[in-house]
């Protein structure tokens, strides 16, 4: 059988892979046998190995060296399209990040391919689905030239268990001066947090305009927390400064996909929607009975949420005793 | 400092759009076309760079000819001038396609600095200054929510979840902007009638030395097979609050096995 190259995002402590990882093991295995590649500082790979065999990768391809985590993006383009040249794999896979789909797109130019982003489901003739126009239109779309290559978009499919050999391969790691242009100096976080990162989350909890304050947006972290879920906001809330910008969903933050989200005190401006639309269930509590996100929701509660968002927390809490 | 500034133009987001049933390409005849929001950031930035640094700001457009009223609008924040590449040829082009189209204009102008909006809003794909480093062999400064210009040099913080990375790379780049970077200004007044007699360079692809029968839709890298609207959901539940609204919100999520 082919292989399927993997090109596997390391979680930002390096101690693990992103769970987008285990999804596109998953979902490359209907195109061919799994092999992920794993790239960054020396005794990456040893950390995520087992991880990675146990969701299906026949082979691991071990590209460790300081050097790929200098300089943005093109070093990782680079090695994946040598790994191309020399192993002439059926497809290649990327999880749907920003840094994904950019190296998606110049080892689409290195190899003479063409490229898919965001895409949500892979079928076994390489037909790929993608939701187009803030997930109001689905997409079938289908590479026609060199190597597929595809970008998945996170919690779209589910990461199954497969176990597989894993059997490690060092891959030479060579960086071309024309991939060093751009040097990352630093990689900076801001805000740490406890709670599940937002793209990954099973259950997101999303504030908006409507919760009034910065202070009145513990509110919506009460209630994230007694479910174990993320926290979001629209972009009017963190436009008024009620939240930080790395939180925000829709068109110019973060695409969520997960099994529950809920919207408070959020209108559902087609923007908001778009990052937003592929929920599994949705769940509203607006005080505006017409307000549009009720057109979406599988249930919507009209109501204040400064009343009806602390009762249900305390109920919940209550339940899980 | 010669700056290009990268204008796509786009059926607006806030209303309806669609997919042409003929052959699958975005539908721009209808719609309501106007200047991708995201590169509103990138023209602000433009002005900002030469308000400091001096020199001309010019916009790149590959597009319809109806994208001539997007150029405008930048030239009425206050741009100096565009070129407008339009060819019947590249109807349905692809994403690779369209990036050697730009690229090959780009090799006909004088450039320091290169900026674009982090995406476009129809597409979504934000992969046109990572095809446009490659295809130049410039750098790429990605996702920017802040940039400076400091001796021939581009410093950017990108935007990533929780926070950003510090990246540097000489001129000349191109460096794509997040909504985060500025506020853009509104055009004003005099802008608006100065605009009017801003020059407008039209290229075709043979002005470019591309033949056309490596872009549009018959030769495009990947092509969509078909397209439908996403299955209605069934019918939701609204409840109205009346003292019992986190009562009813609970019990759903208890019959969901959530709680
Ligand atoms: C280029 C572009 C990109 C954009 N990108 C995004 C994006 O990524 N994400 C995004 O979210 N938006 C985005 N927007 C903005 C979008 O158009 C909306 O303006 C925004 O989503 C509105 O946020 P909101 O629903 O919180 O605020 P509003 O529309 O003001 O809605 C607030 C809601 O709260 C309700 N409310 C008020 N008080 C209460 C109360 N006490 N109890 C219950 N309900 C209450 C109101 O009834 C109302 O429905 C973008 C816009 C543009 C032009
Ligand atoms: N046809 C085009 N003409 C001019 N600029 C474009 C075109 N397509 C994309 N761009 C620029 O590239 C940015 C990113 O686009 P995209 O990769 O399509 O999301 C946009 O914000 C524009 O600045």
């Amino acid at each position: 059988m082919a292989e399927v190259l993997v090109l596997a995002e390391l979680d930002p402590t390096g101690d693990g892979v992103r769970k987008t990882t285990l999804e596109a093991l998953t979902a490359a295995r209907a195109l061919g046998e799994p092999a992920a590649v794993v790239t960054g500082a020396p005794g990456s790979a040893a950390k995520v190995r087992e991880k990675l065999a146990e969701y299906g990768a026949a082979s691991v391809y071990v590209a460790e060296s300081p050097e790929l985590d200098d300089y943005l993006v093109a070093p990782k383009a680079e090695l994946l399209a040598r790994l191309v040249a020399e192993t002439s794999p059926a497809a290649v896979v990327i999880p749907s990040s920003a840094e994904g789909k950019e190296v998606a797109a110049r080892l689409a130019l290195k190899t003479g391919s063409g490229f898919l982003t965001d895409v949500t489901e892979i079928a076994a003739d390489g037909t790929a689905t993608q939701v187009a126009f803030a997930g109001a239109t689905v997409v079938h779309a289908k590479v026609t030239t060199g190597t597929p290559i595809y970008t998945l978009r996170g919690n779209s499919v589910t990461a199954e268990l497969a176990p597989a050999a894993g059997e490690e391969k060092p891959v030479e790691v060579v960086v071309s001066e024309e991939a060093r242009k751009t040097r990352v100096l630093d990689r900076v976080v801001e805000q740490k947090s406890s709670r599940p990162e937002l793209t990954e989350a099973s259950i997101v909890v999303s504030g908006g305009r409507g919760v009034a304050s910065a202070e009145n947006f513990s509110i919506i972290e009460g209630l994230a927390d007694s479910l174990g879920a993320a926290v979001g906001a629209s972009r009017a809330a963190v436009d008024s400064g009620f939240y930080p910008h790395t939180f925000q969903v829709g068109q110019t933050g973060k695409t969520v996909s997960p099994q529950l989200y809920i919207a408070v005190g959020i209108s559902g401006a087609i923007q908001h929607r778009a990052g937003m639309q592929t929920s599994k269930t949705i769940v509203a509590v607006n005080k505006d009975p017409e307000a549009p996100i009720f057109e979406l929701a599988d249930f919507g509660v009209v109501g204040d949420l400064n009343t009806v968002v602390p009762e249900a927390t305390k109920k919940i809490i209550a339940r899980k005793g | 400092m010669n700056i290009v500034v990268l204008v796509k133009q786009v059926p607006d987001s806030g209303s309806e759009r669609k997919l042409d049933p003929a052959d699958n390409t975005v539908a721009r005849a209808g719609a309501d076309n106007v200047i991708n929001e995201m590169d509103e950031y990138a023209i602000e930035e433009a002005l900002v760079v030469k308000e400091a640094h001096g020199g001309e700001v010019t916009i790149l457009t590959v597009g319809p000819d109806s994208a001539a009223d997007a150029i405008r609008k930048a030239l009425s924040m206050g741009a100096d001038r565009a070129v407008h590449v339009t060819d019947e040829a590249m109807h349905g082009s692809c994403a690779v396609q369209t990036s050697a189209v730009l690229a090959a204009a780009l090799q006909q102008m004088d450039y320091d600095l290169i900026l674009c909006g982090a995406e476009s809003t129809d597409g979504q794909v934000s992969v046109m200054p990572a095809l446009l480093a490659e295809r130049l062999g410039i750098p790429q400064l990605s996702g920017a929510r802040k940039l400076t210009i400091d001796d021939g040099v581009a410093k950017v913080e990108r935007q990533t979840d929780g926070g950003f990375w510090a990246l540097e790379a000489p001129l000349p780049a191109i460096v794509s902007t997040w909504d985060t970077i500025n506020e853009p200004r509104y055009p004003s007044f005099k802008g608006i009638m100065a605009a009017k007699k801003k020059p407008v360079e039209t290229k075709t692809l043979a002005d470019l030395g591309i033949d056309p029968s490596t872009v549009g839709l018959a030769s495009a890298t990947s092509q969509v097979l078909d397209f439908s609207g996403r299955p209605p959901k069934g019918e939701g539940v609204k409840v109205a609050d009346e003292g019992d609204g986190a009562d009813k919100l609970v019990e759903y999520l208890a019959s969901q096995k959530i709680v």
